[in-house]
């Protein structure tokens, strides 16, 4: 019975999610068709007529168009930038949440009104300071940029998880004779792991996403440029190349798409977090 | 091994007071409970002792040491949480080990007084597990051991059982009491269970809407409340209360309760003339109502009817829902009596251990 109840359910969701699908499966399999094809006719035509696919797309943009250098680029901006943010909201937001700190909840109502400051607002003032004190189109300007503005939401999800710790856990580590150190790294870090993996995962796509901050800072030259930055210049460049756009735009998708599929879990319960736990 | 202090100890939650010039004297070695009903503030008393409350007022000693303003770490003290507050990432031995690493034991002497608490706590073969794969008794157990293993000058516990089923709570008190010889350190225990409170308590400490109301040995409680809440708090069922008059018969007092009369004894009489013609509040344990064809020798015993509501067979005893007029009463009578529900019944009641208390300041009236 309760298969028969569900059963329009999962139709429909299969269908949403197929749906979804279907732009980036186009993408993937355009990618792999030879240029002359892609031109003339449409990827879903190509699980019919005669098999013609390839990978030199692949080769020419990871070589010849610097995707290669790019990715390695976007894995230097988005790595540290991930690692900054998680230890120093892990730092702020427990200290929100267990420490007294003359003031305490102010401040942390001043660093989520900050979440609602728009990121373009910053751009001007903090390009002349960089430029000022000759920051600009160097990786440290990036990293210190996209540190600030993932700060807010990343102290303002972990101060709640970490407020939803049990009390009694804490209180029984500070009669034992922990600091705020050791309750820190032995009983709050173990415990978070989780949330932390969450925060991690959603910092790091949307650094590798961005496009906007790494163009304004770090501008186009190949030797910084991230892939995202790489990919605009390729559809300015090769606007009718369709070939190139699609194969360049897919291994951008590459790294995003395993972390998904091996980091799953985390994702959902990021997802969750906050809106169960309280 | 030290006692404990509270002296005018208030405390302050913004508007409210949650413990009003609490005074307080724990001796070495002793077990006392705190018990009152939720709210009452008994838990704020012991996580201030604990430093994990500020003192709004007054001072805590614990020994010779003033102990305001120190941090918890620094107050040789540990403690059992109600939920256990076991580390749910590390193991039972790491989970005991906790405290004596951060005090840099020395790893052979960790190692043994690991062990060695968990054996008498019996958690020695559990020593690998992580908390979760633990029933709640051994969790219990583990959180116990942790508390021990460091030998701490007082030794609190905050409703220890209430999270365990009943029969392994009957069985955890014994245990506990036992560890209280054997350790002979200080224990302050809270709970709102008057019945652990009985078990366990050296002395008791009844308290109320952030009040003491009563100091001393469950025997004592028992036997000489010194006002009504104490009186009804302790003892289970507990004791039956109603309002009653005294008036005058012939030689002596007669108690004139709504719908019931009985005499009373001579020797009580002094203490109930101050009630002449004016309202009391009277109260009377249940196991001090008896079946007339039961009744024990050696008490002075006086009769008066009543009706049976309702009778309840425990098997060592029967429980009498009884209706005097208007006032129900609850009987606690023996086992073989042959009353049943909307009989009329003549009842006896021990006027040697009634309770007089005064209706307006509900304090008990002692003939000194």
């Amino acid at each position: 019975m309760r298969h028969v109840s569900r059963g329009p359910l999962h139709v429909a969701i299969i269908v949403i999610c197929l749906l979804w699908m279907l732009p980036s499966v186009g993408l993937f399999v355009s990618s792999l068709r030879p240029r002359d094809v892609i031109a003339t006719t449409g990827w879903w035509t190509s699980f019919t007529t005669p098999f013609e696919f390839t990978l030199t797309n692949y080769e020419q943009v990871v070589s010849a168009q610097g995707m290669g250098q790019s990715f390695i680029n976007s894995l230097i901006i988005s790595v540290p930038v991930t690692v900054f943010v998680v230890i120093v909201a892990a730092f702020a937001a427990y200290a929100f949440s267990w420490m007294d700190l003359p003031g305490g909840d102010t401040i942390f109502l001043i660093v989520v009104g900050l979440i609602v400051v728009p990121i373009q607002l910053t751009l001007i003032p903090v390009l002349q300071m960089f430029a000022s004190s000759g920051l600009t189109g160097t990786f440290p300007a990036v990293w210190l940029a996209h540190t600030a503005y993932g700060l807010p939401f990343a102290v303002f999800l972990l101060r709640n998880f970490f407020i939803a710790l049990p009390k009694d856990l804490l209180e029984s580590a500070f009669l034992e004779g922990a600091s705020h150190r050791r309750v820190f790294f032995r009983i709050v870090m173990p415990l978070s792991v989780p949330s932390l993996a969450a925060l991690g995962i959603f910092q790091f796509l949307w650094v590798w996403n961005d496009l906007l901050v790494a163009l304004v800072y770090l501008g186009g030259s190949r030797s910084v440029a991230p892939m995202t930055v790489t990919v605009s210049n390729l559809v300015s460049s090769f606007g009718s190349e369709w070939h190139l756009l699609t194969a360049a735009a897919f291994v951008s998708m590459l790294l995003p798409l395993a972390i998904f599929f091996a980091l799953q879990r985390y994702f959902v319960e990021g997802i969750l977090a906050g809106a169960v736990k309280g | 091994m030290a006692g404990v202090h509270f002296e005018h100890v208030t405390k302050r939650f913004g508007d409210f007071t949650a413990l009003k010039e609490f005074d307080l004297e724990i001796h070495d070695r002793e077990f006392l409970v705190l018990v009152g009903p939720s709210g009452c503030g008994k838990s704020t008393a012991l996580r201030m002792l604990a430093g994990l409350e500020d003192i709004t007022e007054g001072s805590i000693y614990i020994g010779d040491r003033r102990v305001n303003g120190i941090p918890a770490k620094d107050r040789d003290i540990a403690m059992v949480f109600q939920s256990y507050a076991l580390y749910p990432h590390m193991t039972v031995f790491d989970n005991i080990a906790f405290g004596l690493r951060l005090r840099k034991t020395p790893k052979d002497e960790l190692t043994k007084k690991v062990k060695d608490a968990a054996d008498t706590l019996g958690v020695d073969t559990l020593l690998d597990r992580k908390p979760g794969q633990l029933s709640g008794g051994q969790r219990q157990r583990v959180a116990v051991a942790r508390a021990i293993v460091r030998e701490p000058q007082v030794f609190l516990l905050d409703e220890p059982l209430s999270n365990l089923d009943a029969k392994l709570r009957v069985h955890t008190r014994a245990e506990i009491s036992k560890l209280h010889q054997r350790l002979g350190t200080t224990f302050v225990y809270v709970t709102h269970d008057q019945t652990e409170a009985m078990t366990m308590a050296d002395r008791i400490a009844v308290m109320n809407e952030g009040i003491i109301q009563q100091v001393g040995s469950p025997q004592e409680l028992y036997d000489e409340p010194v006002n009504v809440f104490v009186a009804g708090f302790i003892g289970s069922p507990a004791m039956n209360f109603f309002s009653a008059k005294a008036v005058e018969n012939g030689e002596g007092l007669r108690l004139d309760g709504d719908g019931f009369a009985v005499d009373v004894p001579q020797d009580r009489a002094e203490e109930m003339r101050a009630f002449l013609d004016r309202e009391m509040i009277f109260g009377v344990r249940p196991e001090n109502i008896h079946d007339k064809d039961f009744v024990p020798s050696g008490i002075t015993a006086a009769p008066t009817t009543v009706t049976v509501d309702v009778t309840e067979p425990m098997g060592n005893e029967v429980f009498l829902h009884l209706l005097a007029g208007k006032t129900k009463l609850l009987a606690r009578v023996d086992p073989r009596t042959t009353v049943s529900a909307d009989d009329e019944v003549e009842v006896v009641i021990d006027m040697e251990r009634m309770h007089i208390f005064d209706p307006e300041s509900r304090e008990a009236v002692r003939t000194a």
